[in-house]
């Protein structure tokens, strides 16, 4: 595997799509973006949220061993088997939150799921400041039934706060959406709400 | 891409601020507009106005309820850590929010400001109709502005535009001002008068018990003097007084003594007297037998001069009553009435013709109590039969007069403090007030009764009260009694409670389309006569003036320092005006 240095932003392959999400192979062991962050990927692009993130071994069939006992730092033991690099793997899972449809974007499911070996790009400040102007994806988050999705939606509000102008105006306006989300759950909204402040 | 945010924007399409979206409601009980985030419930008081733009109609209603509610139940149980500043702004308006309850009343046209005739509201706007503060122009629409017709009384709650009174409708039958004392009653009936008075729409017969309305009246929260009638107008207002004491010491002296004759007291008087003399019912109706006995005009005096027990026993024998009844009804009015000095045996001049000449010249008259004010007996005996004597003239001349050519004679109000004791249900079968309220306009005489007692008042007179001028009421009673057959009265009461205890009252009826919480106008300062001036040059220009009491002399003149030459007998002016 390589990294693709005219592209610094795509950073994982699809590997195994539906249409709520897909999980993609990171170009890099450790690779991952962020818990929580946006990505994209396919052309006109489907914007996707990681929630989960796997490193493990590419072959199922072959545990990963234990090296390290002789050595006296975590990278001297990747230093000294240069192979394990080869043999493991990271994935990110992400969720679909929504898709372009000419200049504009929808905050729903495409149509049809992104193609495998689809290109996976991590999303810069100022796509991320135009996705997350509307909040309507909070909707295909919160209905989610991934485990710990609370702590996702809370991580992707921090992030996504950073990118705009006015990150203390953005909170509050996404925390009022999630309010409408969760009007009837409101021991959820105080713990997501938590997690954003 | 798309954005979700500036959801309120329809709303500034109306003009007034928007504050939310219907959520469900109906026309009996009013419909529900939850508030957007950015309106706050402290600022929304119950009595504002608000309007509702429908789909193809406007509403004008009123807030008559203002709720807080949440989203989840649990969220009473378990608050959220609204320490956190973060989480108290995203939960208000969301998970916790506002909503107020607003009935709608009128349908105002689609174009703000078009010149429709109002309708009443008869459904209420569909979901989601977006709400707003009623703008100072819907509320102008709905009250109209100041003219001939309409009388500025103040200003709704929080607002700018003017409240008016429609002058017509509110003389066309009788109308209450109530309110415990101390809510500025005498203030705002001042204010009411000037604008009847104004009007020329009708003649004013004022029992003034406590020297609030003829020269001046008293400001008791910056404690000071304000200006009477008679100052503001002083050729369209008489002044009859019935303390001499009192009244000669003042810069200008009144325009009629009034004095009372024994014969003029007629066993009615007496009845009306019953339950504030603490007097039984059998020696009131030994009146009557008196009446019988001595003769009509003669028996007050021939039973007051009665004296020692034996006299009174002998009498209670020849007219059959009995005697310890007689005797203690004897000693209640000799101690009442034998110590009122303006009770003469033959009064100098007819104080009802007086009036009466007043009245016809389109004057308006204020009787002062002056001390008598105080004496609650007298202040009722004098108002009874001077109103009972006018109105028997009001009703001859309008029965007269309909037969003769159809033409109606000028309004009048009669203008009575302390109603309730004229109109309590055991009294007002018997006392004039209470026929006039039954009977109403139909002899062109209304009431305008001020109050502070109101569950005193007979049931059926109140329901026959049209407009009713309400200042804070603390009693349920009262409360009941003033909210019967007013309907949406479960809403008006809590605008009545929350108004303040000075200078605001709640008004419904006749005289206005809608009821209506009002900061009432200032009244006492230099800028405020200027502004009722105004108003009155204003009315007045182009139409007929009415005779001015100083066309003919009267005992007033001497005491102007402006014409000495009225210093000639007093006697001869009186014969003069009286005739």
């Amino acid at each position: 595997m390589t990294t693709n240095n005219q592209e610094p932003n795509r950073i994982a392959e699809v590997v195994e799509t539906t249409t709520t999400g897909f999980t993609a192979q990171c170009y890099e062991l450790y690779g991952a973006p962020a818990l929580g962050s946006l990505v994209r990927v396919g052309d006109p692009a489907v914007y996707a949220v990681v929630h989960n993130v796997t490193t493990a071994a590419l072959d199922l069939g072959r545990r990963v061993m234990a090296r390290g006992a002789s050595e006296a730092t975590e990278e001297a033991v990747y230093h000294n088997n240069p192979q394990i690099s080869r043999l493991l793997a990271t994935h990110i899972e992400a969720l679909v939150v929504g898709h372009d449809v000419g200049d504009a974007t929808k905050y729903r499911l495409p149509s049809s799921p992104p193609r495998i070996h689809g290109f996976v790009y991590c999303c810069d400040a100022n796509e991320i400041a135009a996705f997350t102007d509307g909040l309507d994806y909070l909707h295909l988050l919160t209905s989610a039934s991934t485990p710990a999705i609370d702590e996702v939606i809370a991580a992707n509000l921090r992030l996504a706060a950073e990118s705009h102008s006015d990150p203390d105006a953005f909170r509050i306006r996404a925390g009022k959406a999630l309010a409408a989300e969760l009007a009837s759950d409101i021991a959820r909204l105080n713990a997501i709400l938590r997690g954003i402040s | 891409m798309s954005t979700n945010g500036n959801q309120s924007d329809p709303g500034k399409l109306m003009g007034g601020t928007p504050l939310g979206t219907v959520v469900g409601g109906s026309l009996s009980e009013g419909v529900e507009v939850k508030l957007n985030d950015d309106a706050s419930v402290e600022d929304i008081p119950v009595g504002s106005y608000v309007v509702i733009q429908g789909e193809t109609k406007r509403f004008f209603g009123m807030v008559n309820e203002v709720k807080l509610a949440a989203t989840d139940a649990r969220l009473r149980t378990t608050p959220a850590n609204l320490t956190d500043p973060f989480v108290a702004e995203v939960l208000s308006g969301t998970a916790a929010y506002g909503t107020i309850t607003v009935r709608p009343r009128l349908l105002l046209p689609m174009i703000a400001g078009s010149d429709v005739e109002l309708a009443p509201a008869r459904t209420v706007p569909a979901h989601f109709a977006r709400a707003s503060k009623a703008s100072d122009a819907d509320v102008a629409q709905v009250f109209g502005v100041e003219d001939d017709r309409h009388f500025a009384v103040g200003t709704p709650l929080d607002m700018e535009a003017v409240v008016c009174l429609d002058l017509k409708a509110f003389v066309e039958r009788s109308n209450g001002v109530f309110g415990k004392s101390g809510t500025g009653k005498s203030f705002l009936t001042r204010l009411l008068l000037i604008g009847v008075l104004q009007s020329r729409l009708s003649s004013l017969l004022i029992f003034d018990m406590h020297d609030e309305y003829g020269w001046a009246g008293s400001d008791a929260e910056r404690g000071r003097q304000v200006k009477g009638l008679k100052q503001l107008f002083p050729a369209q207002v008489a002044v009859f007084a019935l303390d001499a004491e009192k009244s000669m010491g003042r810069p200008v002296k009144p325009d009629v003594m009034v004095e009372i004759g024994y014969g003029d007291i007629e066993p009615e008087d007496i009845m009306v007297l019953r339950e504030t003399l603490n007097i039984s019912e059998v020696a009131a109706e030994s009146s009557y037998s008196l009446e019988r006995h001595f003769g009509k005009g003669k028996w007050l005096k021939a039973f007051l001069e009665l004296e020692g027990r034996d006299a009174i026993f002998e009498l209670a024998n020849d007219i059959n009553i009995n005697t310890s009844a007689l005797a203690s009804f004897h000693s209640r009015l000799t101690n009442r009435f034998a110590r009122l000095p303006f009770l003469v045996e033959k009064p100098s001049q007819d104080s009802v013709q007086a009036l009466m000449d007043q009245l016809d010249k389109g004057n308006h008259v204020v009787l002062e109590f002056g001390r008598y004010g105080d004496d609650v007996p007298a202040y009722m005996l004098v108002a009874n039969l001077l109103t009972r004597r006018i109105y028997a003239r009001y009703r001859d001349r309008q029965m007269t007069e309909s037969v003769e050519n159809g033409k109606s004679t000028t309004p009048l109000s009669i203008v009575i403090e302390e109603a309730h004791r004229f109109l309590s249900p055991a009294v007002a079968s018997q006392s004039t007030f209470g026929i006039i309220a039954r009977e109403m306009r139909k002899y062109n005489v209304t009431l305008l009764v001020v109050d502070q007692r109101p569950s005193g008042i007979d049931p059926e007179v109140m329901s026959q009260i049209a407009t009713k001028v309400c200042c804070l009421l603390d009693d349920d009673r009262d409360v009941d009694a003033v909210m019967t057959g007013t309907s949406g009265s479960r809403e008006l009461r809590s605008v009545l409670a929350g108004l303040e205890s000075r200078q605001q009252a709640l008004i419904f009826g006749n005289a206005v389309p809608i009821p209506v919480a009002v900061r009432i106008r200032d009244y006492g300062t230099t800028d405020s006569y200027d502004s009722l001036m105004r108003t009155a040059s204003r009315r007045s220009a182009g139409k007929k003036t009415a005779t001015s009491i100083e066309d003919t002399p009267s005992p007033s003149d001497r005491s102007e320092p402006a014409e000495p030459q009225a210093a000639a007998g007093r006697k001869d002016d009186e014969d003069e005006l009286f005739g």
